[in-house]
């Protein structure tokens, strides 16, 4: 069944209002984007690197989607809750696709020619800039989504940060899903930092009404030669969610970049990261964790490539899975052809706490230079009985213990993460998740059973 | 009386290994339970603590006049009861801090008292560390993550002067230890010691029974004690082996 004929009809019945809900480079890619979806389609099974996730299958119903842009009456204030204490970030949100401002970040000046707003808005007033990055990482002819998002994408999120320039405040981008009925949502988010520039993102996706929700997102973010970014991507969805998101990070010479993904609560959820070194010297530090249960479903696979010599690349991913749950995470690495002294470590840990529970991991090292150190592990496994009755002996209740063990298993991710606040906030956040109490997760009010 | 251990049978993997266990333990007493190996001396602690890969298929324990075999391990924990592991696990991620705050808190918890107030928790912590020697470092350390063999067993003890059991079994915690290290452990639970609390010294060799003075002695071997004396027999098993008191159970003919 090709479920990508409904959209192809969709986009060619509605192409004038698409574009007219949208600006300069959005609309300008739609046609190749077309071109390809058509030629490609949509991401299934029978592909290598969706075995463990069909998407092609959640395209079947029939979404609608907001091309005409009603206004989805949004309750902002909501969304305030899911905010990080002892961490001031500028708040910014994407009502489904929506851009909004929160009162502070509209009060808060920003540098000098720093602009972090609608992406819409971004493509008319910084055209130069817009045209010469969007869609450029998102390779629409891999197997994905970029084809489809791009095709229906109107709006989302630009931030730009010019050469030498950098943000001390952190950034928080809250993606909410509010809809009266089910809905497909396009989110596109560009990042475009300059020479020496700084930025701290912290992503947080939440679901504030409990119909279906299907998202596909692209995250394009390029670091330039000596930049630095921390990008923090938490989904904290609900069951009737599913989301496929694409993350293309660009790295220039001497450019730092911590990526971390953290699925607390979700539906079903596909990450695919693909890192790219163009210049020397650069650092890449790559983390994961999914506490999934029920049946819930984390997806990760992660593609650095290592184009050119002296970069360094960190992974670690954990999965902490519970009754029916299922996970999978590919981690490829590839250092081409000259790319020596590259070090690259790549590590997926994961604890199956059933004999329901599911977990596939596929480390790939693909290494084509001679002068490297690299080096993978993958373990499945069980909570260590050994350690749980030590524990228990002195005391400690087999729920307790478990519930330490688990913490201490995920904590391990946690310690990697930069950002001290989002550190504490997730370490409680996660004992929250464990002690089963953010199945109502605390951003939403809509999260089913 | 505070333990006593009525025909205890009991195995693991559906084999045998405890054939009729007797033992009375009063309070205030130390006991060290000898053997070679095999005997079931590690069988009989695990079994004690109640480990959950051993199955108890005979007999009775009572401990402070409560049956021992119904509790769960946490809560044979919280009556008063503590092993000092022959292997200490390491608990990568949790601290040391965080695990015997929890482990006092929770039996504080099961006995109907408050959690214990920041201050105090760290006033007995300090306490308790002097005692075994165990430097203030270790506390922010995971739980015996990267300890040395010494580290570990003296860890041991700084857990059981936390818990304050009324009784310890200690199971082979002279096993890997120099004799530096041998003293400072027993010398911790010499000082542990009081009228109301009685331990249970698990060995091989005399040698941690020259520091850690028992008042009685048992040999067990294929699962039953086959001979009890005051602690002339340990200094007597140290000269003359094992075989012997063997011999004289076998030729007794039970």
């Amino acid at each position: 069944m090709k479920f990508e004929q409904n959209y192809i009809d969709i986009f060619n019945q509605n192409r004038a209002l698409i574009d007219q809900g949208s600006a300069g480079a959005l609309n300008a890619l739609r046609d190749k984007a077309l071109d390809c979806l058509e030629r490609n389609g949509l991401p299934h099974k029978g592909l290598e690197e969706y075995l463990h996730t069909d998407v092609a299958h959640w395209f079947e119903p029939d979404w609608g989607m907001n091309l005409s842009r009603l206004d989805m009456h949004v309750d902002l204030a909501q969304a305030f809750r899911c905010n990080v204490p002892n961490l001031s970030t500028l708040l910014y949100f994407l009502a489904n696709d929506e851009f909004a401002l929160s009162d502070t970040a509209a009060k808060a000046s920003l540098p000098d020619g720093v602009f972090v707003g609608s992406l819409r808005r971004a493509a008319k007033e910084l055209p130069a800039i817009v045209e010469s990055h969007y869609g450029t990482l998102a390779d629409m002819d891999r197997p994905g989504i970029a084809a489809v998002n791009t095709m229906f994408a109107q709006d989302g999120l630009m931030i730009y940060v010019p050469d030498g320039v950098i943000l001390d405040k952190p950034l928080q981008l809250v993606t909410l899903l509010h809809s009266p009925v089910d809905m497909m949502v396009n989110r596109r988010i560009l990042i475009v930092l300059g020479r020496g520039a700084q930025l701290r993102l912290l992503l947080c996706d939440h679901a504030l009404t409990a119909n279906n929700f299907l998202t596909t997102q692209i995250v394009e973010a390029f670091a330039g030669a000596g930049s630095s970014l921390e990008l923090y991507d938490l989904e904290e969805t609900h069951n009737a969610n599913l989301r496929v998101s694409e993350f293309y990070i660009n790295q220039e010479a001497d450019s730092n970049v911590e990526a971390d993904f953290v699925t607390l609560h979700n539906g079903q959820t596909r990450n695919s990261v693909f890192s790219t070194f163009v210049g020397r010297g650069s650092n890449l530090s790559l983390n994961g964790i999914a506490t999934i249960d029920r049946e819930q479903h984390v997806d990760n696979m992660t593609f650095v490539d290592h184009r050119v010599s002296d970069c360094t690349s960190n992974e670690l991913f954990k999965y902490v899975l519970d009754d029916n749950a299922s996970g999978a995470f590919a981690g490829k690495v590839l250092v081409r052809h000259g790319a020596q002294h590259t070090e690259s470590q790549q590590t997926n840990r994961n604890i199956c706490l059933t004999r329901q529970a599911r977990m596939f991991t596929q480390p790939q090292l693909e290494i084509y230079a001679d002068d490297v150190k690299c080096s993978h592990g993958a373990t499945v496994g069980q909570l260590d009985e050994k350690a749980m009755f030590y524990m228990r002996q002195r005391g400690i209740p087999e729920k307790e213990a478990r519930m330490m063990l688990m913490q201490a298993f995920v904590g391990e991710v946690i310690g990697h993460i930069a950002l001290e606040p989002l550190r504490d906030r997730l370490n409680r956040l996660v004992e929250k998740r464990f002690r089963g109490e953010l199945s109502q997760c605390e951003g939403c009010r809509a999260c089913r059973e | 009386m505070m333990l006593k251990i009525e025909n205890l049978h009991a195995g693991i993997d559906g084999k045998e290994i405890l054939k009729g266990i007797n033992l009375e333990v009063n309070a205030g007493e130390v006991h060290a339970i000898m053997g070679p190996n095999g005997s079931g001396k590690s069988t009989m602690s695990n079994v004690l603590v109640g480990h959950p890969s051993y199955q108890v298929t005979e007999g009775k324990v009572t401990f402070n006049g409560k049956d021992l075999l119904a509790m769960s391990a946490e809560e044979r924990s919280h009556q008063g009861l503590f092993m000092s592991f022959q292997y200490p696990v390491e608990i990568p991620g949790v601290s040391m801090t965080n695990f015997i705050r929890t482990a006092i808190n929770e039996k504080r918890k099961a006995l109907g008292q408050q959690p214990l107030a920041p201050t105090e928790f760290l006033k007995l912590i300090k306490e308790k560390r002097d005692l075994v020697k165990l430097d203030a470092k270790f506390m922010n350390r995971s739980v015996n993550e990267g300890f040395s063999g010494g580290e570990k067993k003296r860890n041991e003890i700084f857990q059981m002067a936390m818990l304050e059991p009324s009784l310890s079994i200690l199971d082979e915690t002279d096993s890997g230890l120099d004799i530096d290290a041998l003293r400072i452990v027993a010398d911790g639970v010499n000082r542990l010691k009081s009228p109301e609390t009685s331990v249970i010294v698990i060995t091989h060799y005399q040698r941690l029974l020259d520091y850690i003075k028992p008042d009685v002695v048992h040999v067990l071997y294929q699962g039953r004690i086959i001979k009890t004396a005051g602690p002339e027999l340990a200094l007597e098993l140290e000269q003359r082996g094992y075989d012997w008191v063997i011999k004289e159970f076998e030729d007794s003919g039970k």
